[in-house]
């Protein structure tokens, strides 16, 4: 009964926190926030999938502060690219052979890439065993895909337990 | 105190300012579509972040509170910029729209288009 009420509670809890910290505290706020809360997991469990959840909290903290760090210096590599003239410009594509397996932390390991200023995720193929990304400027391959692997994959595998 | 937190919030949006003017400029210099991807999602977060926390800052300052607003904007930003930009990949590629000469690997766009392992 509860369960079909709020089929994703932690979902439930926060839409209504957002939606209190998008709008100023009122209780008409408060009641809006509470029925959208609950209405939207309606629609939304239907959707999601069975996925592997976060083992480690702690080592996922790391890891979002280990991206922002990331997120920080390449920008400012990719300014200077910019700036720099386009003829040392060495773009490409590359295929990174995957370990992960599950949806969702393969859904984190490609934004990740994506918001790493430099790279982004094109696609996956079919059978999830390779991702595909598109780099502004590549110096070796394989030490990118390593880099990959060892900074953004092996963590995640280890916060998923996966 | 305040002087400080005048100076120090003026300095980041005006490193804001000029990350996300390098973003624009990258929009326009970079030689193909792919490329040209890469400057708005990149260049301008860290711009944005800048000027968001100049913005928490001055709020805090004015006693305003702290602003969370803030916190809010930056995260969806973080979360729907690589979807953005993962679909406007995804739709150029199905379009076969043409890389730049110097562009390497660019044969892997066929198995891309048909999502099956590199050969």
């Amino acid at each position: 009964m509860l369960k079909r009420l709020f089929p994703m509670p932690l979902h439930t809890g926060i839409l209504l926190l957002v939606w209190m910290l998008l709008n100023s505290f009122s209780m008409g706020h408060l009641v809006l926030g509470l029925i959208l809360a609950i209405a939207i997991p309606w629609v939304a469990a239907p959707l999601s999938d069975p996925h592997a959840r976060v083992r480690k909290p702690l080592r996922a903290a790391r890891y979002v502060l280990m991206v922002l760090g990331d997120i920080i210096v390449s920008n400012f590599e990719v300014a200077g690219r910019i700036l720099r003239s386009n003829r040392h410009l060495r773009p490409g594509l590359i295929a990174m052979p995957l370990d992960l397996r599950d949806h969702f932390p393969l859904a984190v390991l490609a934004s990740t890439i994506s918001l790493t200023p430099g790279t982004v995720s094109v696609d996956f193929s079919e059978d999830m065993q390779w991702l595909y990304i598109h780099a502004l400027h590549i110096d070796n391959e394989q030490h990118m895909i390593d880099r990959i692997k060892t900074r953004y994959e092996a963590p995640l595998r280890e916060i998923f337990a996966c | 105190m305040l002087f400080v937190i005048e100076v120090f919030a003026s300095f980041l949006l005006l490193m804001g300012g000029v990350f996300i003017l390098i973003g624009a400029l990258g929009m326009v210099k970079l030689p193909d579509f792919y490329t040209r991807l890469h400057a708005p999602t990149k260049a301008t977060t860290l711009g944005i972040g800048c000027i968001l926390i100049a913005s928490m800052g001055l709020h805090a300052l004015r006693g305003d509170g702290f602003a969370i607003h803030e916190l809010v904007i930056s995260l969806f930003l973080f979360i729907t910029a690589p979807v953005s930009a993962y679909m406007v990949a995804k739709a150029a590629l199905q379009r076969r729209t043409r890389f730049v000469d110097s562009t390497i690997n660019t044969e892997m766009s066929k198995d891309i288009l048909e999502r099956r392992a590199p050969k």
